[in-house]
């Protein structure tokens, strides 16, 4: 117990969906760049009032789609053609319409991949140990609870004047988290 | 208990949308995690006693693996004409099965069915469940299961590689594509699931397990941005996979020269099969567990009923099928072909497609009639015949295909051994001591997702955080729903959030505007000039809700007449970032 730890930032608590959704709206126009909202499920439009930018996961999943489809069937051709060519049922070699399930199936197994391991990588999971666990309040977010974290790493962030905008969008309750 | 009130009618209608609520009982967000969470806190002795009892089986399964390996694929039935016979008629049964998850949770979710949320967790961990089951199959069916890695691309000391022109090959590749796809759909799913297991967690153990799974999930809209996308993505691809994969299981058959199994309509027949008998099973495992585990207002009888509607299509598509194939082997004028089919029918194994007939064709027509599909029993006892009727279509296609071969001299009768039916009873252990284990540790309703198609889910509604069926006025249903007066400027307001909000939307009347901001953003400039926007806190709603709608999200254009004290000036280029 040496000296008191810095704090992590501010966490307002709210009760409904449309409350987030006004609060985030204007702790968005404050201009705050380090902070987030967290909600026991997705509230739909919420990036919006957020300010968010979309999500670059689709172009991941493209380029790993077409990579698994491309290198599935350089598989199957290289194989059939050049490491282990052998007549069967009087096909060419380079069979290719036989070769479309598995580069079909290639080109989704992939892609799946880019989706959940480049979702999982942009979000910086796993990240097992975070500073808003330290607040009990903050696990009702995965059960009926709303919250808004404000980090006091952003240039706006004044303790004061930050918990007094939050107080301002109607939050049940505001409290400081620590490091 | 509330737990036990069964509503079999459904009172309480989503107020947004003017339905009946997917969600009964007038639930709030915590009486959906304590209705799942509940059962994993405190097991049912039914759980108990169907654990031991799959249990028991599984154990059938492993002495028939056992002794098989010790004495090779001899121990089955199986003779000469009829080589593929019961390994291969259980793992399209199985792989059939696990259709119903993923076109639940990939294909519903495309259409925006919301009341798959209710049903696509369990329904997912099914498939992956059959899918393990039909994975057995073909597994021990090679016989030297050491020798299993054959029929995968690896480089190896013979300057060996499979051959890629062979369905069976083709098969490899899509089973165990989509078990890979599936599980990582339903683990991508579970995670806020697992987060809020985490965080109700009372023991150690639970804590640290249901924690490492979680990943540290904390709900952050930012990373629910990518979530969303990628749970879109996943659903977007597995939505082909589910139809491709029951289409390669169909081309094992269709590939060949065999008459009763050389036709261009099984892909189609396979897949609305596949579908037909995984809802079945979805019906077999839900029913009792909704009671078991009190999820009636999650699970109502609006989803059975649901779910019994798609089994009527695509039985009677099932059906269709039947009957186009007895035309094409007339119509096809070939005497192989038409001997196949009346021999199918009326041969040695008669009994086998007059059970595959009645069960699959006739059963579902009693769906027709809205009283028998609103009882839970009577579906439970169609969707057991439905079962019976799918493991025998692929019996019939496989056993009565076979066993009259070209060659008559070498016309055989397939009987099944005992260890057929230890190894068939063994893999339905399998499958039921894996499903019990899912029922007991982990959610078994998607509760994030149920969360998220309730009414006060909405941004846009405007209501106190209880449940529209039960609220303060003691109004109920599309009527009676009142705005509270906790909104966010603290302003009380008294809005009727009726189904006539949705024509709100449509005509933009001013008075409830604000309630619905997309609507605001649509028609701001009607919104700016009406009367109803005289308070300046209005405004500058109205004009905060018009910025997302300006492509840069960085300016807004008109929050000047709000309280500037802790209004900060906002930086363009911050707010991009």
């Amino acid at each position: 117990m040496a000296k008191r730890p810095k704090p992590y930032g501010l966490l307002a608590e709210y009760e409904t969906a449309a409350q987030l959704y006004h609060a985030c709206e204007k702790v968005r126009d404050a201009g705050y760049a380090a902070w987030d909202a967290h909600t026991p499920f997705p509230v739909h439009g919420l990036e919006k009032a957020m300010g968010l930018r979309g999500s670059i996961i689709p172009y991941i999943v493209a380029v790993m789609g077409f990579s698994g489809a491309g290198l599935g069937f350089l598989l199957q051709w290289w194989t059939s053609t050049i490491a282990y060519p052998l007549i069967i049922s009087a096909k060419p070699y380079n069979s290719y319409p036989a070769f479309v399930p598995v580069t079909f199936e290639l080109g989704i197994l992939l892609g799946a991949f880019g989706a959940v391991f480049g979702m999982l990588g942009i979000n910086r999971l796993p990240q097992l140990y975070h500073s808003l666990f330290n607040s009990h309040r903050f696990a009702r977010f995965s059960d009926d609870r709303f919250f808004i974290s404000i980090e006091a790493r952003d240039p706006k962030y004044d303790a004061a004047r930050t918990r007094k905008l939050l107080e301002s969008t109607g939050a049940a309750a505001v409290e400081e988290v620590e490091d | 208990m509330s737990h036990y009130i069964q509503p079999q009618h459904e009172h309480d209608q989503d107020p947004l949308e003017g339905r009946t609520a997917l969600v009964q009982g007038g639930m709030s967000y915590h009486d959906i995690t304590e209705t799942v969470a509940h059962r994993i806190d405190n097991p049912h002795k039914a759980w108990w006693i169907a654990f031991m009892i799959s249990l028991s089986f599984l154990g059938l399964f492993g002495l028939s693996v056992g002794y098989l390996l010790w004495e090779g694929i001899g121990i089955w039935g199986h003779n000469n004409p009829v080589m593929w016979a019961w390994p291969i008629v259980n793992f399209v049964f199985w792989v059939g099965i696990g259709h119903a998850g993923t076109l639940i949770s990939a294909i519903l979710f495309l259409f925006r069915q919301k009341w798959r949320t209710s049903i696509n967790r369990a329904a997912e961990a099914m498939t992956i469940f059959a899918v393990i089951c039909a994975l057995m199959f073909p597994t021990i069916h090679v016989g030297r299961v050491w020798l299993l890695y054959w029929a995968l691309p690896i480089p190896n000391q013979m300057e060996m590689w499979p051959n890629f022109r062979s369905p069976l090959l083709w098969d490899v590749f899509a089973v165990s594509t989509y078990f890979t796809v599936s599980l990582l759909f339903w683990y991508v799913g579970l995670i806020p699931d697992l987060a809020t297991m985490r965080d109700r967690a009372k023991t150690r153990i639970r804590q640290v397990v249901y924690g490492i799974f979680a990943l540290g999930w904390r709900g952050s809209h930012r990373h629910w941005v990518n979530y969303e996308a990628a749970y879109l993505l996943l659903a977007a691809m597995a939505a082909p996979l589910v139809l491709s994969v029951h289409s390669i299981v169909s081309f094992d058959f269709a590939v060949s020269q065999l008459p009763g199994w050389h036709t261009t309509i099984f892909p189609p027949y396979f897949v609305a099969g596949a579908i037909f008998s995984g809802f079945a099973m979805v019906l077999t495992l839900l029913i009792p567990c909704r009671v078991w585990f009190g999820l009636e207002q999650m699970i109502t009888i609006k989803h059975l009923e649901n779910m019994a509607k798609i089994i009527l299509l695509t039985g009677t598509m099932v059906g269709y099928a039947y009957a186009l194939e007895f035309f094409i082997a007339w119509y096809s004028g070939n005497p192989l072909e038409t001997f196949v089919f009346i021999n199918r029918a009326f041969g040695d194994y008669w009994w086998a497609y007059w059970i595959m007939v009645s069960c699959n064709v006739i059963t579902p027509q009693f769906i027709w009639s809205k009283r028998l599909r609103r009882n839970p029993m009577v579906l439970f006892v169609l969707s057991i015949f439905v079962n019976i009727g799918m493991w025998f279509e692929r019996f019939v296609i496989t056993v009565t295909s076979l066993h009259h071969d070209f060659l008559p001299s070498s016309w055989d009768y397939f009987v099944p051994t005992m260890w057929d039916w230890t190894t068939l009873l063994g893999s339905f252990g399998l499958f039921f001591t894996l499903f019990c284990l899912f029922a007991r540790y982990l959610p078994m309703i998607a509760m994030s997702e149920v969360k998220g198609v309730m009414p006060q889910a909405n941004p846009h509604y405007e209501g106190a955080a209880s449940p529209p069926g039960r609220s303060p006025t003691g109004a109920r249903g599309r009527s009676g729903v009142m705005a509270s007066s906790h909104d966010s400027e603290g302003v009380p307001a008294e809005q009727s959030l009726s189904g006539s909000a949705k024509v709100v939307v449509g005509g933009g009347l001013p008075s409830t505007s604000r309630v619905r901001e997309e609507d605001a953003r649509a028609t701001v400039d009607l919104a700016g000039e009406e009367e109803h926007a005289e308070k300046a806190e209005e405004a500058a709603k109205a004009a905060a809700a018009d910025k997302p709608a300006a492509e840069p999200p960085s300016v807004p254009s008109g929050g000047a007449p709000v309280d500037t004290d802790f209004l900060f000036s906002p930086p363009s280029s911050k707010d991009k970032d």
